[in-house]
């Protein structure tokens, strides 16, 4: 689904030294693991020492539970040094290719009160076709944040037990946000949902839904958090998803008529050259950019 | 009014759609009797989007049985400018002068949902210096004040109450002074940046906020003697636009509507940010789950804004420090004062720059043109706004811009309730209802 990149690949950022990488290919340092990606990049994941796997055990000894495959996720990848997009890249690195990596499978313990909401799911959704293993494909924790990938298919026995179990308990579907990861083979589009439990205090949960391109099929929330409703016409709107089983899929933001989903990463953003005093501007998407 | 050919209607589709009328003013009455002669039991009335009390251009659509609403549905995107998609072709700070445009009565909250949540980006979010922070909560609350003051406002002048819109903008005005004085500009500010604040708070800032502070408690006590014992504003506001406690989480409601059911919930006792537990005040709720009790909810909500204002004017008058954070790879290199031809950047730092530091010119020059880059991953930040909470979901793929920028704006969720506290009602009390979600276009259709 997701194209992951080889095994060996994280060592190639990370500093055996550095105890806070140590702690990164654990996995319940992310965070430092994605910081440092943008430091070394220029290390060729290919060339990298082998040997690291040691630096693991230092930090804290692995245990069978542990044993997750932590590998970041590979969703783009950028070339050159400064990212400038047009007259080559002079700096001597214009065929430097850098990947994206976004962070990969948490291990235990994910910290917070993230272990109970992965364990308490684990529990409810039994040993059935919706087991916590078939309908949770991955489990971030990034930033002091929660995110459950949750399979498509499975996206609705997921939230009811979300919603409706005491020990859960997320009432409100606070939003629903598309994302389009253009490189991402078969999971370009994400539905990403921001949920929070009043009962539980404000515990917050993110939800992240994957569907390709080519069968851009997302089940509705609505039935399960009517606030979704409008969230789920503005994704559509702007991405293209089809949420199935929603009332009345519609565009909400864009005329009815409109061609095209405006937020997807191949839709231009527009614009027309503006002159002034004999300069001439041209529109935000050609001008000159480092990114 | 009249039946007429309306050149600038939807063309009919056939003959079951019935004649269209447009109305422009007039009375109600005489409309009614008009399409009671010609034996239509069921009108379509599409109120906006160019309706006066409709808050900008909302488009409702209403199904009439006489005077009762008996389908409600709220049409938007009169003002979608795209903001979101255009975020993604700026970097990261000049994305703070985009989101402070969305919802354009609460500019500063989009702006520190941005800057937060870039901040968790970074990991820096323990290194904003306390005294950005401060100013942060100052603004924030002054805006909620802004926020609350127009909302009541424009709610009474849709009621036909023109005096609680004259007393709402003249008390509003100071605080837009305010703002004027400390970021340059009275709304969409872009004040608050990723790192702390664009600059310090400027000599005298704080004893006009001082000077303020009595006289607009002065003027909300007005709108209170104006309003709360008011038996017309009672009679149209008490009952109406009921939505209870089951709808308000079912629709994902937040703000002062959910609070108006009991619900003590608000983000800033909840999951503080910006240092909002060490502040004193209470959150207000009221169980009513009317539009009356909303709008005695804002009103106290706005004493309480104040109570915090005193506290961080205070405590901003003996924490000296920086306003932005010390890394030289965020912090925007800019320095500015107030020179002979108004402000701009300090003529010590030009001179510096382009005089005696190379490297100081190539910072600068990289910083502004090119922008930092943010570590891969994303984060979602919720702040507290005027109308409940405005969250902030930025994706980063290690750029110097976002690769998407998404807010959750309460309005836009809030005016789903549209249908659940309109149907059923009279067309006149839709007016009281939509006043007292109080939502604000911008910020809806971004």
């Amino acid at each position: 689904m997701t194209e992951k990149i080889e095994p060996a690949d994280p060592k190639g950022f990370t500093d055996p030294a550095n105890p806070k990488d140590v702690k990164a290919q654990t996995g319940d340092a992310v965070v430092e693991a994605s910081k440092d990606e943008t430091k070394d990049a220029t290390i060729d994941p290919a060339e990298a020492p082998e040997g690291v796997v040691e630096a693991t055990d230092i930090g804290r000894e692995v245990t069978a539970d542990e044993a997750v495959d932590s590998t970041p996720v590979q969703v783009g990848e950028r070339r050159g040094m400064f990212g400038a997009s047009e007259n080559g890249d002079t700096s001597g690195y214009g065929g430097l290719r850098t990947p994206i990596l976004f962070p990969g499978n948490a291990a235990r313990p994910y910290g917070s009160y993230f272990d109970e909401i992965a364990d308490t799911l684990a529990a409810r959704l039994g040993d059935g076709d919706t087991a916590y293993g078939t309908a949770v494909e991955r489990v971030v924790v990034d930033r002091d944040e929660l995110t459950l990938f949750v399979r498509r298919e499975h996206l609705l026995a997921v939230a009811r037990v979300l919603r409706d179990d005491p020990a859960l308990r997320f009432e409100m579907c606070l939003s629903v946000s598309g994302v389009h990861y253009l490189h991402e083979a078969d999971a370009e589009l994400h539905a990403v949902y921001h949920l929070i439990s009043l009962t539980h205090n404000g515990r917050r949960l993110r939800l992240e839904v994957t569907a390709p391109d080519s069968d851009p099929h997302i089940p509705s929330v609505v039935k399960v958090w009517p606030s979704a409703d409008w969230h789920e016409r503005e994704t559509w709107d702007m991405f293209g998803i089809i949420f199935d089983g929603h009332p009345a899929l519609t565009r909400i933001l864009m005329p009815d008529d409109w061609p095209g989903h405006p937020q997807r990463k191949d839709y231009p953003l527009g614009g027309i050259p503006v002159e002034y005093k004999g300069g001439t501007v041209p529109p935000p998407d050609q001008r000159r950019a480092y990114n | 009014m009249s039946t007429t050919t309306d050149f600038f209607a939807t063309p009919a589709l056939g003959d079951d759609q019935g004649p269209a009328f447009t109305v422009s003013g007039g009375d109600w009455g005489d409309i009614v009797d008009e399409a009671t002669a010609l034996h239509e039991e069921r009108i379509v009335v599409n109120m906006g989007p160019q309706h006066p009390s409709t808050h900008g251009v909302l488009r409702l659509i209403l199904e009439l049985d006489g005077e009762t609403v008996t389908e409600a549905r709220a049409g938007i995107g009169y003002l979608h400018t795209g903001i979101e998609k255009n975020m993604e072709f700026r970097t990261w700070v000049q994305g703070v002068t985009f989101c402070t445009r969305m919802d354009y009565l609460t500019p500063m909250f989009q702006e520190t949902a941005y800057c937060l949540s870039i901040e968790k980006l970074l990991g820096v979010t323990d290194q904003i210096p306390a005294r950005a922070s401060i100013i942060r909560v100052l603004m924030m609350e002054l805006t909620r004040i802004n926020s609350h003051l127009i909302c009541i406002g424009t709610g009474g002048m849709e009621l036909g109450a023109t005096t609680i819109m004259t007393i709402g903008f003249r008390e509003r005005e100071r605080i837009l002074r305010v703002f004027e004085a400390v970021t340059g500009l009275r709304m969409n500010m872009a004040y608050i940046r990723p790192g702390g604040v664009a600059q310090d708070l400027p000599h005298g800032a704080l004893d006009q906020i001082t000077g303020i502070i009595p006289e607009l408690r002065k003027g909300i006590h007005e709108l209170e003697l104006l309003l709360n014992e008011n038996p017309l504003f009672i009679g149209r506001t008490k009952g109406i636009g009921y939505l209870d406690l089951t709808g308000c989480v079912a629709l994902g409601i937040t703000g002062p509507m959910l609070r108006s059911t009991g619900l003590p919930h608000d983000l800033r006792k909840s999951a503080p940010y910006c240092g909002y537990e060490t502040y004193d005040f209470d959150v207000v709720t009221r169980t009513g789950a009317d539009a009356y009790d909303r709008y005695r909810n804002r009103i106290d909500e706005m004493y309480m804004s104040l109570k915090i204002v005193e506290q961080a004017v205070d405590r901003l008058r003996t924490t000296p420090g920086p306003v932005m954070i010390e890394d030289k790879k965020i912090a925007w290199p800019a320095q500015l004062s107030v020179g002979g031809d108004g402000q701009g950047n300090s003529l010590d730092h030009i001179r510096e720059i382009m005089g005696t530091s190379m490297e100081a010119l190539i910072h600068h020059f990289k910083l502004v043109t090119e922008g930092f880059r943010v570590p891969p991953g994303q984060a979602y930040v919720a702040v507290e706004s005027a109308k409940g909470e405005l969250g902030c979901h930025l994706v980063s793929d290690g750029g110097t811009r976002p690769y998407r920028a998404h807010f959750r704006d309460p309005s836009f969720n809030n005016l789903q309730a549209v249908a659940a506290m309109c149907e059923g009602s009279q067309v006149a009390d839709v007016i009281v209802a939509v006043a007292s979600i109080d939502p604000v276009m911008g910020g809806v259709d971004r």
